[in-house]
Parts: C-alpha cells; structure tokens; sequence
C-alpha cells in the first residue's frame, strides 16, 4: 500500500501475540536495507549475543515492492551467528510480494516460543502454530506438511529451515518457496535459535492504484523492456552459470580449494552443459517476468531393476562454483547430487561447499584425518560429499560442529588458516583479483553482490588504490538505494536512477524520488554504523595466504596492492561510521 | 457467423510463476494492486515443483454463475462467461460458489472478481501460455435465456 510511513507487524513468539506498529521514515530509511536498519536500531541489542531472545529478525520490503517489474525482494536483517554482528541477507520467492499483499513494510519477529513451531501470519491473522513434530524433519518433507497445514496456495510464501537451523549452524539459511534463499549468514539459525520452524505469510490483501495513466503507462515500459529487450537476456536464457565457462576462460574460477583458477574438465559444469543436459523448466519469484530460476534434476536409482526416483533441484552459478568447482566435481549430475542434499539439510550452499572444500584439502595435507571427517573426502567425490553435508548439517562429531560455525573456526582450531578461503565469509565463486577480494572480505554483508569488485578487476588494469576504494564505496551506495526499494539487483541495468525517480513519483513518493542520492548516502552509513557498534572492525580483517597464491589472466596477485587496498577500505568505513555519529 | 473472443491457457506447462497476468488484470482491468482480484488467478499445486495452474474462466455457455446470481449483476456473455454489472450486485457470493474451477473471486467484502475476457493480460506474458481464441456466438440457451432476465 501506498503510505507515507511503516506499517510493521512485530510478533513475541514466547506469547504467540503480535502488534502492529506505525513508524516514519519513509523518506529518510525509503525500506528494504534502510528500513531493516532502522528496525534493528529500534528493536535490536547490539550489546546481547545473536541468540538472545530478545535479539529481532526483520523482513522489510520496500516502496516500489509489487508495484513493479522484479520489485521482487525481501531483506532479511539480524544479528548473525557467523560473526555475531549486524547483518543482511536477500532472498526472492514470492517473499515480497506475500508481506506487500499482507500489507506489511516490514515484520519484527522477537522471543523464543516455547516449542518448535510455524507463525502464519496474512493480512488479516496472525496464528502461532506448535510444529513441534516437525523437529530434525528436513526441508523437502517439511515443506509437503507446511503446505497442507496453511492455505492460499500460490498466493503465500512459507519461510521455513532444515536440521542445519534447528542446530544453530552458523551458515543454516532459511529457504523461501522451495527454491530461494536466504542463504548467507546464518539467518536460519536465527530462526532455530527462536524455537522457529517457518513462516508463512499469506498474501491476501488489496490496494487501490493511483488514479491516472502514469502509472499503468510507466509499468508497461519497465515490462516492455525488461522482456523485449536484450537486457535481461543472460539471466533469462543460461543464467548466472553462464559464468562458470567465462571464469574459467580467465583463470578467475575457484577450483579444488583454490588450488587453480582454470581446469579444462569445467567443460562438464558449465552454463551450456546444465542447459543441454540437465534443464528441466525455468520459474521465477512472484513479480519478475524474467524468470532467472533453473530447475535441473537428479534421477537416483534405489533398488534393482530399473527403480528410480527424481527430484528437481534449482541451480545457478554460485551454487555450481561451491558444490561443483571448488570440490572438484566436473559432472552436472554429480553438482545437482550435492546441492539437492544441502537443500534437504538448509545449509548455505555457498559456505558448506568452501568449507568442504578446506576439509578435503586439510585432509590431503593430514592436518586433520577421517576420525574427524568421519567420510573420506575427496576432491571429485560427490557421494562422499553428500554424506559430509549430512554430517555437516547435523553436528555429527565435535569437528563437524565446529566446521558448521565457519571455515576459519574450525581451521583456527585445527590448522590450515592460509587456505581457509575465507573473505569475512565462505568465498564468493569470483577469484578475479584484489578488488573483489577486498571487497567481500570486509565488505557490509561480505558477499560477492556488495559491490561490483570482481567487475572492477576485469575492466581496470591499473592499480590506483583511491579510485578502486572509491568505486566500492559508490557502488555499495547505488546499490544499497536498490535494495531498498527492493529490486533485484539483476535489473540494476534498468533501473537507473532516472527510472527509479520516475516510479517513486507515479506513486507518489515526490521527496523520495527527489532525494535519492541523499537517502542512498544516509542508509549506506546507517547500515555500517550498526555493524560497527555490533564489533566490526575493518582494519582486523585478515585474507588468508591462499588469495595471493593464485595467478588469474592478469598474473599473480599483487600482495602489496592487496594490502593497501585493505588499509584504505578499513580507513573509509571507520570514516562512514565516525561521520554518521558526528550528526 | 458471428464470432466472440474468449481468453484461453493452451500453453500452461510453459508458466513460470510469475504472476504478470493476474497483476495486469488487476491493475487494467479492476484498477487496483492484487494478485487475488484478477480474472486469471495463478497457483502452485503440492509445491512449486509440480509447476502451475491458472484458474481462469473457461466462459461455459450456459454460465452456472450468471444462473446462480439472483440479481443479474452476472449474465450470459455471447460465445460463453459473463458480462458483469457490479452496481446490481449484493455480494451475496452465489456466482463463486456455482463455479465449477473456483474462477471467481471474493475478496474481504465478498465482492467477486472474473474474468470478462477481455484479453489485457494476454500481452504480459512473458511465455506466452495465454491465447484470445475466437468462438462461435450462437443463440443462447433456452435455460439461460430465461434465468438472465432481470
């Protein structure tokens, strides 16, 4: 609905009993990061561990949610058991459109209920229901019982975590409509740590339109060139594993731990080949006509003669890199095999493929043995990677418990920290070069989709430490104004600022779309105060030797740039931070 | 021989979820923000992996609707659905209840919501499961013909 403030629904899961709150800031926090920002400052305890009841986790969608083409985004804000600090994740479905349908900005969800259990929330109910039969189920079967249980299929969205989340893994997603995530940072912990199942959020609510054509008249452009166009082709057509070949080609593919950045067998896990051999249909998150969700399969034979079972599993490139790259596994089958089993579980498939990745490696070098890995894993090895994420997922042994609070704590316990492939988190699959290590080490979310580093390391060939640092500060700041719109940042070729303004204004939101740099700026540091008052601190960030071992199509990395790319980012965040604490 | 257009989903296994015709009846077609007050509604059934549905009109001729409303805010559209009057309805919900595909509607205020063939959400999908297919008008039953009358 069009408003000029927040309309937020905050529920107390130990007394199942929720309120909803009206707040301003519509033109200052816009929604989306600003408002989940804003929603932590109220709400959170930046002084109390991750897991304290009284810590929130907050779902914001933004102005332009459901009005638009691929305003297709939910931001997911809590204080995370990775690094127990502030932080984001992002993830799509029919999220969004189900909270902007409930007619919520936002959701404040507090407490710990007393058993396992699903929060349905709608437009017009809120139902704590005891799920406690639930526990240990995994994510597939969970889903089957969730649907029947709640109502209003295709117009709802039911959040929901495996065993990875119930057992406070501190990279346990929560997964959204079968085949989206919230995958990084631990969110799905979050929610086991509150006692919390699901959610499911019916979206069951009805606005009225602004009166005019603009607005209908501006949608169908958007729609027309998001669709006609060739702008969204790439994710359209092969998708995000069309990088996995481009990668390669430029020895900037993580592949066996990072041990190389080029393999001629990635010919088996490329773009081409899950399309050829392994696509079954595309789908998409509830208000993008483009459809970017691949849906492969895995096909198991279970019992002689001839009886197989199938299931479908979505993929893309990060997942690919992780599961399939990093772990040495060339077959497309075989990268399926694994990401269907971290789906079952509610890993990050990102984290758990790294860090399977440094535990085969430590394994090879017998820094650790099978007693801990209790599965010998070796590179190329899918059934014994499938097994492992099972482990992984469950705390199997104190090593996998360990394992599943990070690489680098478990490589702090056990050795081999220089080739833990760790930037603040498990890698982002882009081994291009200085900047975009820099940039997920100690960027906001430390994720690959901060800022555009690794585009910045293959369009500059020069070295200039100011201009590269400026870059990721501008680009954190024009994206963060879309996340908090929220539009996925696969259309941020369309939405320029221009087109963005336009939208705010056909719906009314004029001091908005006339301060939008401004806002931009006020929430980037908004954002990085609360992550520093959490206990962040950039100039602590390490980035373990491994990064600077590699050789990429520009040579071997550039330690002493690395370095003072490192010095002069840790420099401008602490300057963002002490700015906003001057105002 | 005289012809009507009715909206039709030959190509259904191609949908991809995203709602982009039921967002356009909505906001075309009812003027408002909606994925439920649409003539073209889209579901997922047992999951997202089993692909989807729509539930549009399939404009029966007779129409069971229009024979269940009592106030002829519904009636006979030539060449099968209804063309609809909202000012005479009493949001009774009879129509939605006589559907046989659970086409119809009813929001909070048991206002009902069809398809009226209109064929504005056609272009918006992005894979063109979505079709206008011309068929026969022919005399309208002698059933209908006199359950319509006001």
């Amino acid at each position: 609905m069009i408003r000029d403030h927040f309309r937020i629904l905050t529920v107390d899961l130990a007394t199942g009993k929720g309120k909803v709150v009206t707040l301003g800031g519509r033109d200052t926090e816009a929604g989306g990061s600003g408002l989940a920002a804003l929603l932590f400052n109220k709400y959170g305890h930046p002084g109390k561990p991750w897991h304290d009841p009284e810590q929130p986790l907050i779902f914001t969608i933004g102005p332009l949610t459901g009005y638009f083409p691929l305003m297709s985004k939910t931001v997911c804000g809590f204080k995370s058991p990775y690094h127990d600090q502030y932080g984001e994740s992002h993830a799509g479905g029919r999220s969004a459109l189900s909270l902007r349908f409930a007619d919520l900005d936002g959701l404040v969800v507090t407490g710990k209920a007393k058993e396992l259990s699903c929060l349905s929330i709608g437009s017009r109910h809120l139902e704590l229901m005891d799920v406690h039969y639930m526990r240990g189920i995994d994510l597939q079967r969970s889903g089957k019982m969730l649907r029947k249980m709640i109502g209003g299929a295709g117009h709802r969205s039911i959040l929901r975590i495996g065993p990875a989340g119930e057992n406070l893994s501190a990279y346990a997603c929560i997964t959204v409509d079968t085949y989206r995530h919230f995958g990084r940072l631990g969110g799905g912990a979050v929610m086991g740590s509150k006692n919390l199942k699901a959610i499911a959020i019916q979206g069951d609510g009805v606005f009225d339109l602004p009166e005019g054509k603009e607005y209908v008249d501006l949608f169908e452009e958007v729609h027309r060139q998001l669709t006609t166009t060739d702008m969204m082709d790439k994710y359209h057509n092969l998708g995000t594993p069309v990088n996995v070949a481009v990668l390669n080609g430029l020895k900037a593919l993580p592949i066996k731990n990072l041990q190389q950045t080029t393999d001629s067998k990635i010919k088996g896990i490329t773009g081409e080949t899950f399309a050829d051999d392994t696509l079954l249909r595309n789908t998409a998150c509830a208000g993008c006509p483009v459809g970017c969700i691949h849906i492969g399969f895995v096909r198991e034979k279970f019992m002689e003669p001839n009886q197989y079972l199938y299931r479908q599993v979505s993929y893309d490139y990060e997942p690919i890199f992780a599961t399939g790259a990093m772990l040495g596994i060339t077959n497309a089958f075989g990268v399926l095999g694994i990401i269907d089993t971290v789906e079952k579980m509610g890993l990050d498939v990102m984290s758990a493929g790294v860090a399977l990745a440094w535990a085969t490696e430590a394994l090879e070098k017998g820094i650790i043995s099978e007693k801990e890995t209790l599965v010998p894993l070796k590179f190329n090895d899918a059934e014994g990677y499938k097994e492992a994420i099972q482990h992984l997922g469950s705390n199997s042994n104190d090593f996998y418990r360990l394992l599943a609070q990070g690489t680098m704590k478990a490589a702090e316990q056990y050795g081999g920290e220089e080739f833990a492939c760790v930037l603040g988190q498990e890698m982002g699959g882009y081994a291009t070069g200085e900047v975009f290590f820099t940039s997920q080490a100690q960027g906001f979310r430390h994720s690959h989709l901060d800022s555009g580093g690794y585009s910045y390391d293959q369009t500059h060939e020069e070295k200039n430490v100011e201009k590269a640092v400026e870059f990721l500060m501008r680009d954190e700041q024009d994206r963060v104004l879309l996340t908090s719109m929220v539009v996925c940042l696969f259309a941020r070729e369309v939405y320029t600022d221009e087109l963005l303004a336009h939208c705010l204004n056909s719906l009314g939101y004029t001091t908005l779309a006339d301060n939008m740099h401004q806002v931009a700026q006020h929430i980037q540091k908004l954002r990085w105060r609360l992550r520093l008052a959490t206990g962040f601190d950039p100039t602590a960030v390490k980035i373990p030797k491994r990064f600077t071992e590699i050789t990429t199509w520009k040579g071997n990395i550039d330690k002493k740039y690395l370095n003072n790319l490192k010095k002069e980012y840790a420099k401008r965040i602490l300057e963002l931070g002490k700015e906003e604490k001057k105002e | 021989m005289k012809t009507a257009k009715i909206l039709t989903t030959p190509r259904m296994e191609r949908c991809i979820g995203c709602h982009a015709c039921s967002l356009a009846c909505a906001r075309l077609v009812n003027k408002r923000l909606s994925w439920d007050t649409a003539g073209i509604r889209i579901v997922s059934s047992g999951g997202l992996s089993t692909g989807f549905e729509a539930k549009p009109c399939l404009a029966c001729n007779p129409a069971p609707c229009a024979l269940a409303c009592p106030t002829g805010a519904f009636s006979q559209r030539k060449g099968g659905g209804v063309l609809v009057k909202r000012k005479l309805c009493i949001q009774c919900g009879e129509c939605a209840a006589a559907c046989p595909v659970d086409a119809i509607y009813l929001d909070a205020a048991t206002e009902p919501f069809v398809c009226i063939h209109c064929g504005q959400c056609v272009p918006f999908c992005p894979h063109d499961c979505l079709e206008m297919a011309e068929v026969p008008v022919e005399a309208l039953p002698e059933k209908a013909r006199k359950e319509v009358a006001p």
